[in-house]
């Protein structure tokens, strides 16, 4: 689950990690009185979307008057922000973030992920700040610096001096540095984030270090435990689709094709994809309807698929382990009847109670047309779309 | 033979009490030998009590003493399952099989972290298989896990997975061609996890009832590239390789900077180059996994 930058300079600010001081604002209104509270001769309003890339996208302006801040923030509020990050529509902004000036002597890049090939967090960082990391990782990887973090022991002084001297803060900052990279740590694991990083980190004209940027991504198997991050969730951020997928317990993702594909199990949700794809047609989605599918699920499933315009097809391919072919199919059918199906559907199905499956779906009446293999099944609905 | 359980393997089942617990439990004991291999269940709350005729015990510790079994299988709640493993790995078991799915990163950082912590100090090594995983399978023989028994057929291939539907698709192309499989291993899709498929790789090939293997990948991370680099120096045994994933968007799952500290080399086409170039058998098409195997053998 993805955050604003608001909400992760709050969280940042409550474990003791120094930000700006700033204001978030849904109206323009909002941001002239809170340019006006916060006092100053600069400021900076700021886009909030859970997407990064906002300053080349023209979601980040330097107001130098109270008029600017005016003006920046009526041109922010409800434009369409397009980024590297949101796709070629963009997102629509809804919140801003109006913050002081900061005094930017420069720039660093920090962050703490969990590594899964050493089974530890990773705490990076770069001198090169302020840009995106992709292009430091490929362009000059030498300039990343990585400490690998044993949770028992947590982030030590020493693997912390390394971090902060081998990015370059200079040594009068470096114990206040090393106090942030602490915090960032403490605030990573006690948060349950998957990521949490800050770019850029400043070093400020005083020698200060603060936090310019607040950017986290939570474990969402933790989020029973924190009540206090699912608060921060935004609804309107995220896809409506996968939204309304979430609710029935579905894992579905948009794509740009024109097959819609509903499978149990992540991974051959994923073989079927491919498949579909390697016979010459593009998936429109990922769905998998997980272990326990019923009659229910499946037809919000088809729904779902359905809204999607460009679906042409459907695929359905299930490997009946637990759960049986015949409940799926009798889910198929019902979904079909109620979407009143009018594209080609090719269901394949193998396992536990095959043979009653595709007899109920033989004895549907409806134009299914039934496949033996995943290879079969692609191969049937490229030919159905001709 | 077969590889880390047989027909010999005696069961704890943590979790026994709970409705997937009691739900597979059920069928794992109707599979081949099940009714001699599971033979307690841990509940403090219930211990003295029984279950399906399995006796429930206070710990594993306690299981352990008074079967003598020495492998578990955890159906324990997300939230309360990583203690569990840490509890079949201070009880000294050889291996803990975990299905959970939906366990806080965290917990897996820090009961990994105390695990290795454990060996390292010179205490014995616990294997963990997952989580978030299916299972295991030696045909036949043994069932430990969710999937479907009656797909399985005993033989000389193995097979190795991170995903379940997948795992059961290969199990299934290759009973229809008649080969059976020595073992079926799920390794689970938890980025923070046990055995990898290195590990799995490296018990086939020392495993004289296994001829040959079906290794299959998804996306992300880079186990699957690790274990490829080491089957070309030194697996004896023809492999057939298959990556999930190829049509996946990049960036939708994992964040940019997870992306980043795998190297790049965790997308489905670097798996299959490097599977490839490690003189695996790869194919793009899902379907006809088990039909390449047969040509090899």
């Amino acid at each position: 689950m993805k955050i604003h930058e608001y909400q992760g300079k709050e969280l940042l600010k409550k474990f003791g990690v120094a930000v700006p001081r700033g204001i978030a604002c849904f109206s323009v209104d909002e941001a002239i009185k809170a340019a006006e509270s916060l006092g100053g001769k600069v400021w900076v309003v700021k886009a909030q979307i859970h997407a990064g890339g906002r300053g080349k996208g023209g979601g980040v302006k330097v107001a130098k008057s109270i008029d600017e801040v005016r003006t920046y923030a009526s041109q922010i509020l409800g434009m369409q922000l397009v980024t590297h990050q949101t796709g070629s529509i963009g997102q629509k902004v809804r919140r801003l973030l109006i913050e002081e000036g900061a005094d930017i002597k420069h720039e660093y890049y920090v962050a703490a992920l969990t590594d899964r090939a050493t089974q530890k967090v990773a705490m990076m960082g770069s001198s090169e700040g302020g840009m995106d990391i992709e292009t430091v990782a490929h362009n000059t990887p030498e300039k990343i610096i990585k400490v690998f973090v044993d949770p028992a022991v947590g982030l030590t002084d020493t693997q912390a001096t390394q971090l902060a001297t081998g990015i370059g803060v200079p040594t009068g900052s470096v114990a206040q540095a090393v106090d942030t990279l602490k915090k960032l740590y403490t605030c990573y694991m006690e948060t349950d984030a998957s990521l949490a990083e800050i770019n850029p980190l400043i070093l400020e004209g005083n020698g200060g270090i603060r936090a310019l940027d607040a950017k986290f991504n939570f474990d969402s198997n933790a989020l029973f435990r924190h009540p206090e991050i699912v608060a921060y969730r935004d609804l309107e951020e995220e896809d409506p689709d996968e939204l309304e997928a979430s609710k029935y317990d579905l894992a579905y993702i948009s794509l740009d094709g024109n097959i819609g594909c509903l499978v149990n199990g992540a991974g051959l949700a994923m073989a079927t994809m491919d498949t579909i794809k390697l016979f010459g047609a593009e998936p429109a989605n990922f769905l998998d309807v997980g272990g326990g599918a019923t009659t229910e699920k499946v037809t919000e499933a088809f729904k779902i698929m359905l809204k999607n315009p460009k679906v042409k097809g459907i695929l359905v391919n299930i490997f009946g382990g637990i759960m049986k072919c015949d409940t799926i199919a009798e889910g198929v059918v019902a979904a079909a009847k109620v979407t009143k199906l009018s594209v080609p559907l090719v269901v394949r199905m193998k396992g536990t109670n095959e043979d009653l499956g595709k007899k109920i779906l033989r004895d549907s009446g409806l134009p299914i047309i039934a496949a033996d293999s995943m290879a079969d099944a692609a191969t049937k609905i490229v030919a159905a779309l001709k | 033979m077969s590889i880390l359980i047989n027909k010999n393997s005696r069961v704890i089942t943590q979790g026994i009490t709970g409705k997937t617990g009691q739900f597979h439990t059920e069928k794992c004991q109707e599979y081949a030998n099940g009714k001699e291999c599971f033979v307690a269940g841990v509940n403090p709350k219930k211990a003295g009590e029984s279950i399906f005729g399995i006796p429930i015990y206070a710990s594993v510790k306690e299981a352990k003493a008074e079967t003598g079994a020495m492998v578990s299988v955890i159906y324990v709640p997300p939230a309360g399952a990583a203690e569990a493993i840490w509890e079949a790995c201070e009880a000294d078991l050889d291996l803990a099989i975990c299905i959970t799915e939906g366990i806080p990163v965290r917990d897996m950082l820090i009961v990994r972290n105390k695990m290795k912590a454990k060996e390292a100090a010179g205490g014995k090594k616990t294997l963990l298989l997952g989580p978030n995983c299916p299972g295991l399978i030696t045909p036949e023989e043994i069932k430990i896990g969710i999937m479907p028994g009656h797909i399985h057929r005993k033989g000389r291939i193995g097979v190795v997975s991170r995903s379940g539907t997948l795992t059961y698709e290969a199990v299934g192309q290759l009973t229809e061609i008649g080969l059976g499989q020595s073992t079926a291993v799920g390794i689970g899709g938890d980025p923070i996890n046990g055995l990898k498929h290195i590990d799995i790789m490296k018990a086939f090939n020392d495993d004289p009832d296994t001829d040959a293997v079906i290794m299959i990948g998804e996306i992300g991370g880079s186990d699957e590239a690790e274990a490829a680099m080491w089957c070309k120096d030194n697996m004896k045994k023809p492999i057939v390789g298959f990556i999930a994933g190829v049509t996946a968007p990049a960036g939708k799952r994992m964040g940019h900077a997870g992306a980043l500290i795998s190297g790049g080399a965790d997308t489905a086409d670097a798996k299959l180059e490097i599977m490839e170039a490690c003189g695996f058998t790869v194919t793009r098409n899902p379907s006809e996994m088990a039909k390449l195997l047969k040509g090899l053998l």
